[in-house]
């Protein structure tokens, strides 16, 4: 009798523990989401007082780049109509920069404005991939300044000191003046 | 002869007791990582994707508006709407979902709220430049459209 009971092994039985683990697994998997904390951030302006009139800003017709979007999502660019978008981006740069002392571009980077105008009816769509180069002109510049691609300079750490001297550096005497218009009602 | 009997007694089983280990491990990398949904979302979502994208500095400041047409078409109707928490609300309520937001924060990082906007990509810019004018109107003025990573092209 006593025998008997001494062969039995002593140890709980685990071979179901990793089932058990299995299950809490499967579920944690199904449940979790990954945090997407990413997209365009843009400053909105200060909301203007109604009893005043709006304050009457004189800018130099040169130094503005428009961009306009109807509510069919066509594109029209420095008054021409332009098909692709993606070339919105080099444009910009050209613009603020002006290479070539072009006439018809920004006096200065200082004093350049991008003005972007949409109507009620534009997609959102439109409006985020428009908004996406113009802001890529901006970023390329930056980033070029201080010898980084667009992607680097947008992920450099505000924390650090050195990273923020470089993103200061990248910055100074350019402001990213993207305008966002009052949108047209065309559309609606 | 000897050999080949020895060779019989070796065991030909795996040996899986670390199997549960490594399974908890994955468990926990989860366990951790998981962020419970907050709020049931009720209005689709397929986000845009724009590539300039900026991160988040810390989570806690976000505040969600989610913008689009509603899941359920037969109940609420075909139009875009505006979502908050758990439920829809019509434009002017924003103001006061802005500050019941902002007054859960420290009084330091009150003037830090960023509201973060999931709109649907073919929800139409009245809507969301009416969302933009009551933000301005309670004073919350860090937008950001959130948006997943698109790959950049040239």
């Amino acid at each position: 009798m006593a025998r008997k009971k001494d062969r039995g092994s002593p140890e709980v039985n685990s071979s179901s523990m990793a089932d058990i683990a299995f299950l809490l697994l499967v579920f944690f998997l199904v449940t979790t989401t990954i945090p997407n904390d990413k997209g365009l951030l843009i400053q909105l302006p200060q909301k203007l007082d109604p009893n005043e009139p709006p304050p009457d800003i004189k800018l130099n017709e040169r130094n503005v780049f428009t961009v306009r979007i109807n509510s069919a999502d066509n594109l029209l660019v420095e008054d021409e109509p332009l098909q692709d978008v993606y070339q919105l981006k080099q444009m910009v740069k050209d613009h603020v920069l002006n290479p070539n002392n072009d006439p018809n571009k920004a006096e200065n980077p200082l004093e350049a404005v991008v003005s972007l105008k949409n109507d009620r009816g534009t997609s959102y769509e439109r409006f985020v991939t428009v908004l996406d180069q113009l802001q890529a002109a901006y970023y390329e510049i930056y980033g070029e300044r201080v010898g980084l691609t667009a992607q680097e300079y947008r992920n450099l750490d505000r924390k650090d000191p050195r990273q923020l001297e470089l993103m200061e550096r990248g910055k100074e005497g350019i402001p990213m003046a993207i305008s966002i218009a009052q949108p047209t009602k065309f559309g609606e | 002869m000897s050999k080949f009997r020895k060779k019989s007694n070796t065991k030909t089983e795996i040996p899986t007791s670390a199997l549960p280990d490594i399974i908890f491990m994955l468990l926990f990398f989860f366990m951790v990582t998981t962020v419970m949904r907050e709020s049931e979302i009720k209005v689709e979502q397929d986000l845009p994707k724009a590539t300039q994208l900026k991160k988040l500095e810390k989570k806690s400041l976000v505040s969600y508006i989610y913008v689009g047409k509603p899941r359920e078409t037969h109940r609420f109707g075909e139009e875009p709407r505006i979502q908050v928490n758990d439920v829809f609300i019509s434009t002017p309520e924003i103001v006061q979902y802005v500050e019941t937001e902002r007054s859960k924060l420290d009084e330091n990082d009150q003037n830090k709220l960023t509201m973060s906007l999931k709109v649907d990509d073919e929800a139409k810019m009245g809507l969301i430049t009416d969302v933009q004018e009551e933000l301005k109107t309670a004073n919350a003025l860090k937008v950001m459209y959130s948006t997943p990573q698109d790959i950049e092209r040239d």
